[in-house]
């Protein structure tokens, strides 16, 4: 029996494994991120209600936590309403697409020393083109919806994602400058020995401040939510959906949004790395949650605490503020670069 | 030949349903990209003939109409009609049922503008001022349940004074509130009044300037927010207003900022009167005492024929008001509210025009908000403090 199994088996699992092992990986990834989309909603109504005296969900499951799974659920039990005026095809491609990008961007995503899927060394320009696309998703619904609030929600979409992308590439080129790797896990590498060494606390603390904000707008987070401003334009690009395509918007956005947080901790909060290297023996993947965390608790409070932009004074912090400050950064640095030849 | 090409202006159909519509406004916007060319308010959806309704009821029956006009401040609608009829009739209610009056009709401004100023901060995009302000119109909200039974429609403002004395106990309970409240303001003023996004947002926002704010009828924040110091409690003061110490927050600029900011000084002068009509309110009666308008007490009533027909008399065909007209205002929290009745000897008025402050606002919409942005005209709107029940009436 066991001849059997080394003589005949054995190498056809040899040959089958790597075709399994991509497909099995990709669902230890996806899995948790998708857990974790859920359960950042809840967090979200939790943080939010308590800043502001409230108890958040409670009802649903102990403590409320199964409220994400009875949102979902209600979602998936809709009917999904096309509006008569739509381009059905359009209008059902563009929320897959926004929920595919958001996830194929997990690929390169180091969550601790050698967890990653794909390990490219054009890792960071990957997850730059990913996110970038993201605004074909939004557009195609804006437009395909036929409806006057989503398309302008889409437009203010499209200007937004594209003007905070230019800064966000020259505050991402700083970081090259001074780590000299496209590649996300030499990123983290080298922020390693403590978090006097992560980019947050160098030169770069400015960046870090300027690509968290840039994030902001990139997800169309408060204060950046004119898209989706519900005072304005009810809901924005996302109006006329309703039950599956609209979750797949939904998921697609804190998908993105805790992608974001993850590129933050890569990039500027050390990735894996323990704050001080007493605590390496807590795993990696702990501490990239945590950072994760920590970002996207942002996230919420500053959601909780600000009012809205104008679509001009929007346009106005990216290009007048943010654009010119990142340039000079890009010069500061590069300088620094070449004459100290870090 | 050159190709003729029209650029058509976006239309957008802004409400009825809409979340930042304030109820159920209507406005049509010609809109060149974002910025608004024309704004078109279209009111009458919430219309339900409130001054036709009056004029089959009695003086009595028609009280709680008002509630329902302007149902984010009650009590102060009450009050203009109330003095209307007194003026009428030609009374005045006891010393004791004007501070309760006039103590109830600052409590309103406290919910009104307590509702308006985080409404505003919610359709600028900050969420969080609105629910703590619930926080604390739910304590305002129990005020009005312990002295009339009701936390919004209240009926509780009757011709001649107040339907019943206060409760044991609540003048303390409201003076203690009133210490603690100025707190909270605070915390909505440091959310907000220093927060570069809400002032880039409200500054230089649908400026009106006194001329204008007068030319548009204007009254209330709206017009001291223009600088025009001008409040009926100090021109023409009413029940026991002339007794209070309290100034009239003006702006300068006449922008939805000062708007903001002289509702959160109101609320600091209304703490103020609230504070000074307890502590002056005179003991005595709270109903006038001419038997043919306030009702008979209940011990009277066990004892005595005649007071027992007098209250038969007075809740079934209610009380005779002599013939005339009068245009009685009152300084609501939302601008200067009025009625015009006109009574011709019966039980009934003949005609009661109400004169809702959001009406006479609204119809500046478009000459606030032409050229702003679309963003600009929600905070505008927000900053007029529009109710539908008083402007569809």
């Amino acid at each position: 029996m066991a001849e059997i199994f080394t003589d005949t088996l054995w190498p056809w699992v040899l040959f089958i494994w790597p075709w399994i092992k991509i497909p099995v990986l990709i669902i230890v990834i996806i899995v948790p991120v998708l857990l974790s989309v859920a359960y950042l909603t809840y967090w979200e109504r939790k943080i939010i209600g308590w800043m502001q005296y409230r108890k958040g969900p409670n009802v649903v499951g102990w403590l409320g936590l199964m409220q994400p799974f009875a949102d979902g659920l209600k979602l998936f039990l809709k009917e999904t309403i096309i509006p008569s005026g739509a381009n059905p095809i359009i209008f059902l491609l563009s929320p897959m697409i926004t929920f595919v990008l958001a996830l194929i961007a997990w690929a390169v995503i180091p969550f601790d020393e050698g967890w990653v899927l794909a390990d490219i060394n054009v890792g960071i320009l990957y997850l730059f083109a990913i996110s970038s696309l993201g605004v074909y998703g939004v557009v195609m619904a804006g437009w395909a919806s036929n409806s006057k609030y989503a398309f302008l929600g889409a437009l203010r979409s499209a200007a937004q994602m594209v003007s905070y992308e230019v800064s966000m590439g020259f505050v991402i080129v700083t970081v090259l400058f001074l780590v000299g790797s496209l590649n996300l896990s030499d990123i983290v590498r080298a922020q390693s020995g403590g978090f006097w060494n992560w980019h947050m606390f160098g030169i770069l603390a400015p960046m870090g401040v300027v690509f968290f904000v840039s994030t902001l707008a990139e997800t169309n987070r408060s204060p950046f939510d004119l898209p989706e401003a519900e005072a304005e334009l009810v809901a924005g690009y996302f109006v006329e959906y309703s039950s599956f395509p609209f979750a797949m918007f939904f998921l697609g956005e804190y998908a993105n949004m805790i992608l974001m947080a993850g590129m933050t901790s890569i990039l500027f909060l050390g990735g894996w790395q323990a704050p001080i290297p007493a605590l390496d023996v807590i795993p990696g993947i702990i501490w990239f949650g945590l950072k994760v965390a920590f970002v996207l608790f942002f996230f919420l409070w500053v959601r909780a605490t600000f009012p809205r932009y104008r679509y001009d004074q929007l346009m106005r912090l990216g290009w007048k503020v943010f654009l010119p400050l990142s340039l000079a950064w890009v010069v500061l640095v590069a300088g620094i670069v070449e004459f100290t030849g870090a | 030949m050159a190709a003729e090409t029209q650029i058509k202006n976006l239309t957008v159909n802004f409400g009825p349903q809409h979340p930042a519509a304030h109820g159920v406004l209507r406005m049509v916007m010609e809109m060149d990209g974002e910025v608004v060319e024309r704004l078109d308010p279209h009111i009458g959806l919430l219309h339900r003939g409130t001054e036709k309704l009056i004029e089959y009821k009695t003086y009595l029956q028609a009280i709680p109409y008002f509630d329902r006009l302007d149902y984010v401040s009650p009590m102060s609608l009450e009050h203009a009609f109330v003095l209307g009829a007194e003026k009428l009739l030609g009374i005045q209610p006891p010393p004791r049922g004007q501070y309760v009056r006039t103590l109830f009709a600052e409590i309103t401004r406290l919910t009104n503008h307590l509702f308006n100023v985080p409404a505003l901060a919610l359709d600028i995009g900050a969420m969080t001022p609105l629910l703590w302000a619930c926080e604390q119109r739910e304590i305002v909200m129990e005020f009005y349940e312990r002295v009339c039974g009701a936390r919004l429609h209240a009926a509780y403002f009757r011709v001649g004074g107040v339907h019943q004395d206060l409760p044991a106990g609540l003048t303390d309970d409201i003076l203690e509130w009133a210490e603690k409240m100025p707190s909270f303001i605070d915390d909505i003023e440091t959310l907000l009044n220093e927060n570069r996004i809400f002032k880039q947002r409200t500054v230089d926002i649908g400026t009106v300037s006194a001329d204008d704010a007068l030319a548009w009828g204007f009254t209330g924040p709206m017009l001291r927010a223009s600088g025009v110091p001008w409040d009926l409690r100090k021109a023409q003061p009413y029940d026991a207003y002339a007794d209070m110490d309290f100034d009239i927050p003006i702006g300068k600029h006449g922008d939805v900022y000062s708007r903001y900011l002289v509702r959160v000084a109101e609320m600091r002068e209304s703490l103020r009167i609230v504070k000074q009509s307890i502590e002056k309110m005179p003991d005595g009666p709270v109903m006038t005492e001419d038997g043919k308008v306030g009702p008979p007490s209940r011990g009277e009533m066990k004892r005595s024929m005649e007071a027992l027909i007098h209250h038969f008399k007075l809740y079934t065909e209610g009380f005779h008001v002599p013939a005339g007209e009068t245009y009685t205002a009152v300084e609501a929290p939302k601008g200067e509210f009025a009625v015009y009745l006109v009574s011709d000897g019966t039980n009934r008025p003949y005609r009661c025009k109400i004169r809702a402050p959001g009406f006479a606002h609204l119809q500046a919409m478009n000459f606030m908000c032409k050229g702003h942005m679309l963003a600009d005209s929600v905070s505008v709107l927000g900053s007029i403090d529009p109710v539908f029940g008083e402007i569809d009436r």
